[in-house]
């Protein structure tokens, strides 16, 4: 998050509503640690990563819901997901994501 | 509460002080959030904010600062009043601590290479040489710092300034001066400190004379045992680059305890 202080406090100056998404646990292999942060504004501006690139459009997308909606939630990437198809990690570990708006 | 968090937790970074923030991400009240800081912050004692019950409060409180100690995020379980072994809900401790140290020692042409990559490791690199020509910050602009001063005073210098955190687990020694005059005093200094990486280079006989006169000024054998040197893995690394390549990933397998051959434990050629 460090990294991207700067980029939000300019979003939140100009009157952005921000949802924030960070990597809060890692089971097996994964491609970033616990902390990695990913922002998305209700323009659909992307700051950030939480994976090398494997969940992001998912993310966004559920980003875009979270503003619409306000509520907080956790959701996982992993191999052994449904989802795996579509969204999943390569590297064969699951990803656990806490969303929330930055309201705080 | 609206802003006035996320505003406490930019000020804290801006001014570089480590700061934790433990958020609540399952759970009743998913979100809610302490900011725990190692200075003063606005409700002390315990942080600013909270996950809406005092019991609770006060051990996410205790568990954050173990994890600024450790510099390392964490998830964690608890009870609806902080008891341990309960599921009722899961906490995520994020640390935002200032970056790990790595103090070189001997401003020569591998301290050029070591800072360059022990920078992009995400260290803030202090270069120490009592050698007021050769410790210049043109010769190291990559360094964070340039002290011109014998490396063990630096060393009593940081353990015994209260506005400077002493040395612990995350931070790195690296000695590359290999003149016995400079690295047995930084050594023997180093041991006294609680950093968490002791490397110094050199030949295995200048390792093994080095070791001779550190234990003449009295190195125990548990004080040896935290001693990297030669310094690095057995890479076969030739280049001030591979060198300091391989120096930064001993501190790695170091901090992780992996099994990585180490110079230190082998007995062949360095390179």
């Amino acid at each position: 998050m460090r990294e991207l202080l700067d980029d939000l406090e300019r979003w939140k100056a100009a009157g952005h509503e921000i949802v924030i998404a960070r990597v809060v646990d890692v089971e097996g292999s994964g491609p970033r640690a616990p902390g990695a942060t990913m922002a998305v504004n209700d323009v659909g501006e992307v700051l950030g990563s939480v994976s090398g690139g494997c969940v992001e459009g998912a993310v966004i997308t559920e980003a875009m819901e979270i503003l619409r909606t306000g509520e907080r939630r956790m959701i996982s990437f992993g191999y052994s997901d449904d989802e795996a198809i579509e969204v999943g990690l390569t590297c064969g570990g699951t990803i656990h994501l806490f969303l929330e708006p930055l309201d705080w | 509460m609206a802003g006035q968090l996320f505003s406490q937790l930019a000020t804290e970074l801006r001014a570089g002080r480590p700061v934790a923030m433990a958020t609540e991400v399952d759970g009743p009240r998913p979100g809610s959030k302490i900011l725990i800081g190692a200075s003063a912050m606005p409700t002390q004692p315990g942080g600013y904010g909270s996950l809406g019950n005092s019991d609770l409060d006060r051990v996410v409180v205790r568990d954050s600062i173990g994890c600024l100690e450790l510099g390392r995020n964490e998830i964690r379980h608890y009870g609806s009043r902080g008891e341990a072994n309960q599921q009722a809900l899961t906490v995520f401790i994020e640390v935002f601590a200032p970056p790990p140290r790595m103090l070189i020692f001997g401003a020569v042409d591998f301290t050029a290479a070591l800072a360059r990559v022990g920078s992009i490791m995400g260290y803030s690199i202090t270069v120490c040489d009592a050698r007021e020509s050769f410790a210049t910050t043109e010769r190291f602009p990559m360094a964070d710092r340039v002290v011109i001063d014998w490396p063990h005073r630096l060393l009593e210098h940081i353990e015994a300034d209260s506005r400077i955190q002493s040395l612990g687990v995350r931070d790195a020694i690296c000695i590359l001066t290999h003149d016995p005059k400079f690295d047995v005093p930084a050594v023997i200094a180093a041991f006294s400190t609680d950093v968490g990486y002791i490397g110094a280079m050199g030949s295995r006989s200048t390792q093994e004379n080095r070791q001779a006169k550190l234990i003449e000024a009295g190195a125990t054998q548990e004080d040896l045992q935290r001693l990297h040197a030669p310094i690095g893995l057995d890479l076969g690394a030739r280049t001030p680059e591979e060198v300091a390549v391989s120096i930064c990933a001993e501190i790695i397998a170091t901090h992780t305890g992996r099994n990585a051959p180490k110079l230190r434990d082998g007995s062949g050629p360095l390179h």
